[in-house]
C-alpha cells in the first residue's frame, strides 16, 4: 500500500493534478468574473416589464405602483415584524421583498423603493404602461393620456401613442441640431474668440499693443462676435422649436403630469414589445452605451468620452513610453560597462516597477504639473495666467505620469530580448564591416522589436487599467470636450479628460444615484475589459507577426 | 587614417596583386602575444601567410587557433579584458594602428563562423548586407554583385528563385555557403573560416572544401579545423599549434609526410590531442 503510494508519488501524477487544478482554479476565476460582469452589466439594457401593483404600505393606505422589478430577495418574516411592519401571520416565515423602482424621481423624491410581497393585493403588465426616459430626472412610468401642441390637446390615449412618434423624431432632429451647433460652431467660434484675447493679451505683455494691430484684432472679435450672436439666435429659435409639444401622462396615485417631448429621450411601452422588438431595443441601447455622452451625473447616457480618454491616453503613453525604455535598455545593455553601477540601476529600474502607482500620480502631480508646467506657462502662456494652460493636470501630463509607470516593464523586456539575440549574429554583422551602431539599427533592434512589443503588451495592459494616479494628473469626472477635435491644433495635450477607469469609480461610489447606477458601473468595467484586450491583441498581433519575420537560430 | 602605413585599399590591391608569387606574403604575424586576462593564450606567434593560398590551422582544442585568426579581423577587440603586444600587418600595414579603422578592416577580411549565422531576412538582404553598409543601394548594382556572389559560393542555383524567401529557410549546408556568399559580395583580400564545416554533414562539408578549392584563386583564405584530413584535402600551408605556441608552420605535404617537430608527428598521427 504505502509502496504503491510512494510509486505514484513518484511518478509526478500529484503534481500534474496539481498543476492541472492550479490552472482550472485559475481559468475558472478569470471566466467567471467576466461572466459575472457582463451578466450584471449587460442585462441592465434589456427591457424590463413594467408592472402596475396596488399596494398597501405601513399605514394601511392602498396605492397604485407602477414601475420595474429591479430585484428581489427572501426574507424572514421575524426580521420585518422587527423592523415594525404588521404582517399577516399566514403570510408564512419566508417574505419576499422586491426592489421596486418607480423612478418619477420629480415627484416621489427617490428612484427606488422596497415593497413586501404579502402587502401586494393586485399585480398586472398593462400593455399601455409606458416608459419615458428623460434627459432630467431618471425614467418616468405611468400611462399616456394625451398629446398637446402649443397647449392645444391634439390627440387622446389611446391615438396619443402613435401621435406622439412623429414628434419625438421631430424633436429628436432639432436636438441634433442644437448639439451640432453648440459642440460644432458655436464651440469652435468660443475657441477663436478665446484665442484673440490671449493673442491681445500677449501683445499687451510684450508692450508691442499698437492701437492699430487692436483695432485689428478689435475687428475680427466683433466679426466672430457677429456671426456668434447669428448663431445664437438660431439656437434660440431651435431652442423654441422644441419646446412645443407636451404629453400629459398619469402616473402613480393617478396623479396628472405634464412632461415636455423636449425633454424624452426615448419613450416604449415595453410589455407592448415583442422580442425583435426588445433586441432592437437592446442593441440600440448599447450602442447608446458606447457612443454618446454621459447624462444625469454620469448615470444615463452613454460613456464615449470616457473611451475615447482612455484609448487617447494610452496611445500617446505607448508612444512616449517606447522609444524611451528602449533607449534606456538599448544603452544598459549594449553600451553600459557591466559593472557595479550598471546593476544599481537595473535593480532600481526593477524596484521602480514595485512603486504603488498613487506616489506616481503624486510625482506627477509635483513635479510634470507645478514643476514643468508652471515654468512652461510662465515662458510660453504668460498670457494665459493665471489661469494655467499646462500647470494644470490634463492630458499630457497623464500619460507622460503612466510612462514612466511603465517604463521598467518596457526596460526590462526590451533587455530580456536584446540578452536573446545570439552572439553569432552579431558577431556575423560586425564581421562584415558594420559599426556596433550599424549591427544594432540594421540586425539587433529589428530582432528585438517582438520583445519590445511584449513589454509595450505588458505596459498597455498595466497603464490602461490604471486609476489611482489619473486623479492627480489629468483625469475628471466630466470632461467638457474631447481631448482631439476639429480646432487648430487639433490634438489638446493640456485639456483634462474622462478616463473609464475613474468613471467606475466615479459612478460606483460618488453618485448620487447609486441603486440606478450600479448596472452601469458593470456595463463600464466590462467594456474597460474589452478595450485593454482590444488594445492588447492589437499589440499582440503586431508582435507575431515582428516574430515570424525575425525567427532567430535557435528554434 | 592617412599615414603611410594607411589601409587604403584600392592603392594596395593594384600594388600587391601583380606579382603573385609563392614568397608573396599577405598576412604577417610578428611577436603576437594575446593575454584573456591573467591567462595567455596566444605566446610570441611569428608566421607568414602567402597571398591566395589557403593556409590551415590546426591543434588540439584551447590551442588558440581560432583565437589567432580572429585576431586577423581584431573580432577579439568584442572581449573585455583581452590585452595584445606585438602586431598583425595586412599588406605592410599594422593592423592594430590606432588609425585604422576596424570596420574598414573588416571589409577587407571577411570571416565565415563555425555555425551558419544568417540574419533572419531574404537570401538576397543577407549578401547584400555588407554592400548596403557601404551605402549601395542602387538596386540594380545590387542585382548584380548578389548574384556574382552567389555564384562564387556554388549557391546560385540553388537559390536563384527563392531570393527573397528567408535565409532561415535554407538547410544548414546551404546557409553556411550564403554566409561565405555574404563575406565575398564585399570582395575582401582575405577570407577567415573557423571551423566552416564542422557543423555540416559529409555532403555539404564536400561542397564546401570544393568551394574553398575555388576561392584560393581570388582569396587568401585561412582556415581553422578540426579534422586533420580535411586540412589535408584544402590546404596548401598548415600551420600546428599547441598551448598558444605555434609549433610549426610549413607547406602541407611536408607537416603531412615529413614534420620537423616530434610533436607535430604525435599530434598527426594521433598519439595525443
Amino acid at each position: 500500500m504505502s509502496a504503491n503510494f510512494r510509486s505514484w508519488f513518484k511518478s509526478g501524477t500529484p503534481w500534474i493534478w496539481l498543476n492541472a487544478a492550479a490552472v482550472a482554479t485559475s481559468l475558472i476565476m478569470v471566466v467567471g468574473l467576466l461572466v459575472l460582469i457582463a451578466i450584471n452589466g449587460l442585462a441592465h439594457f434589456w427591457p424590463a416589464a413594467v408592472w402596475q401593483m396596488e399596494y398597501r404600505a405601513e399605514d394601511g393606505q392602498v396605492s397604485r405602483l407602477v414601475g420595474e422589478i429591479r430585484s428581489s430577495e427572501e426574507i424572514s418574516a421575524e426580521r420585518l415584524r422587527g423592523a415594525g411592519i404588521d404582517l399577516d401571520p399566514a403570510a408564512g416565515e419566508d417574505i419576499t421583498r422586491y426592489l421596486f423602482k418607480t423612478g418619477n424621481r420629480d415627484i416621489s423624491g427617490s428612484d427606488f423603493r422596497w415593497i413586501i410581497g404579502p402587502s401586494i393585493l393586485d399585480r398586472s403588465q398593462p400593455e399601455a404602461a409606458v416608459v419615458l426616459e428623460r434627459l432630467e430626472w431618471g425614467n418616468f412610468y405611468g400611462f399616456l393620456e394625451s398629446v398637446q401642441e402649443d397647449g392645444v390637446t391634439v390627440a387622446e390615449a389611446p391615438a396619443a401613442w402613435d401621435e406622439l412618434q412623429p414628434r419625438l423624431q421631430r424633436v429628436q432632429a432639432i436636438r441634433e441640431q442644437i448639439r451640432d451647433l453648440e459642440k460644432g460652431e458655436i464651440s469652435a467660434i468660443n475657441y477663436r474668440i478665446e484665442g484673440l484675447r490671449l493673442e491681445r493679451r500677449k501683445l499687451e505683455l510684450r508692450g508691442a499693443a499698437t492701437p492699430e494691430v487692436l483695432a485689428e484684432l478689435e475687428r475680427r472679435r466683433s466679426a466672430l462676435q457677429e456671426s456668434f450672436v447669428q448663431l445664437r439666435e438660431a439656437l434660440d429659435e431651435r431652442y423654441l422649436a422644441a419646446r412645443r409639444d407636451t404629453v400629459t401622462l398619469t402616473a402613480l396615485d393617478n396623479r396628472s403630469v405634464q412632461v415636455p417631448v423636449a425633454q424624452i429621450v426615448r419613450a416604449y411601452r415595453p410589455n407592448a414589445m415583442n422580442l425583435f422588438d426588445k433586441i432592437g431595443f437592446y442593441l440600440a441601447k448599447l450602442w447608446e452605451f458606447v457612443s454618446e455622452d454621459p447624462r444625469e451625473a454620469n448615470t444615463e447616457g452613454g460613456i464615449f468620452p470616457a473611451i475615447f480618454g482612455t484609448v487617447v491616453m494610452v496611445m500617446l503613453m505607448s508612444v512616449v513610453v517606447t522609444p524611451f525604455g528602449v533607449v534606456a535598455a538599448v544603452y544598459l545593455r549594449e553600451y553600459a560597462h557591466q559593472g557595479v553601477v550598471t546593476r544599481l540601476i537595473r535593480i532600481a529600474v526593477n524596484n521602480l516597477a514595485g512603486v504603488p502607482s498613487i506616489v506616481y500620480g503624486v510625482f506627477g502631480l509635483g513635479f510634470f504639473i507645478y514643476f514643468l508646467g508652471g515654468n512652461i506657462d510662465q515662458l510660453f502662456f504668460p498670457e494665459a495666467l493665471p489661469a494655467p494652460t499646462f500647470g494644470t493636470p490634463g492630458l499630457l501630463w497623464a500619460s507622460l505620469t503612466l510612462a514612466l509607470l511603465t517604463l521598467p516593464v518596457v526596460i526590462v523586456a526590451t533587455e530580456e530580448g536584446l540578452s536573446r539575440i545570439p552572439r553569432s549574429i552579431r558577431e556575423g554583422s560586425l564581421a562584415l564591416g558594420a559599426t556596433k551602431a550599424e549591427t544594432l539599427w540594421r540586425t539587433v533592434l529589428p530582432m528585438a522589436s517582438p520583445a519590445m512589443m511584449t513589454g509595450l503588451i505588458l505596459a498597455v495592459a498595466r497603464a490602461a487599467g490604471e486609476v489611482a494616479p489619473l486623479m492627480l494628473v489629468g483625469v475628471v469626472k466630466l470632461a467638457p470636450s474631447l481631448p482631439v477635435d476639429t480646432n487648430a491644433p487639433f490634438i489638446h495635450l493640456d485639456r483634462k479628460f474622462m478616463h473609464m477607469g475613474f468613471h467606475i469609480y466615479d459612478v460606483g461610489f460618488q453618485s448620487p444615484n447609486v441603486e440606478a447606477a450600479r448596472p452601469l458601473v458593470f456595463a463600464t468595467a466590462l467594456l474597460l475589459v474589452l478595450v485593454i484586450i482590444v488594445l492588447n491583441l492589437a499589440a499582440i498581433g503586431i508582435r507575431n507577426r515582428l516574430r515570424e519575420r525575425y525567427r532567430t537560430l535557435e528554434q | 587614417m592617412k599615414s603611410p602605413q594607411s589601409l587604403d585599399t584600392s592603392m594596395m590591391k593594384s600594388a600587391t596583386r601583380q606579382n603573385t608569387g609563392a614568397e608573396d606574403i599577405c598576412l604577417e604575424v610578428n611577436d603576437l602575444d594575446l593575454f584573456y586576462g591573467q591567462t595567455q593564450a596566444l605566446k610570441s606567434v611569428r608566421m607568414q601567410i602567402p597571398r591566395q593560398r589557403v593556409t590551415a590551422f590546426i591543434g588540439p582544442s584551447g590551442c588558440g587557433k581560432s583565437t589567432l585568426l580572429r585576431c586577423f579581423n581584431r573580432m577579439n577587440d568584442l572581449i573585455d579584458g583581452v590585452r595584445i603586444q606585438g602586431n598583425i600587418t595586412l599588406d605592410g600595414a599594422n593592423i592594430f594602428a590606432p588609425s585604422v579603422q576596424v570596420a574598414q578592416l573588416r571589409q577587407r577580411v571577411g570571416m565565415v563562423f563555425q555555425k551558419p549565422n544568417p540574419f533572419p531576412k531574404s537570401v538576397f538582404e543577407n549578401v547584400a548586407y555588407g554592400l548596403r553598409l557601404q551605402g549601395m543601394n542602387s538596386r540594380r548594382v545590387l542585382d548584380e554583385i548578389v548574384e556574382k556572389a552567389l555564384r562564387g559560393a556554388a549557391l546560385w542555383d540553388e537559390v536563384k528563385d527563392r531570393l527573397h524567401d528567408n535565409a532561415l529557410g535554407l538547410s544548414g549546408g546551404q546557409q553556411q555557403r550564403l554566409v561565405i556568399a555574404r563575406a565575398i559580395a564585399v570582395e575582401p583580400d582575405v577570407l577567415l573560416l573557423d571551423e566552416p564545416a564542422s557543423a555540416l554533414d559529409p555532403i555539404s562539408t564536400l561542397k564546401i572544401e570544393e568551394l574553398i578549392d575555388e576561392l584560393k584563386n581570388k582569396y587568401t583564405i585561412v582556415i581553422v579545423t578540426h579534422n586533420m584530413q580535411q586540412a589535408a584535402r584544402v590546404s596548401d600551408h598548415t600551420a600546428f599549434m599547441y598551448m598558444g605556441k605555434l609549433i610549426e608552420h610549413d607547406e602541407t605535404s611536408i607537416i603531412f609526410t615529413n614534420p620537423r617537430e616530434k610533436m607535430t608527428e604525435d599530434y598527426i598521427t594521433g598519439r595525443y590531442g
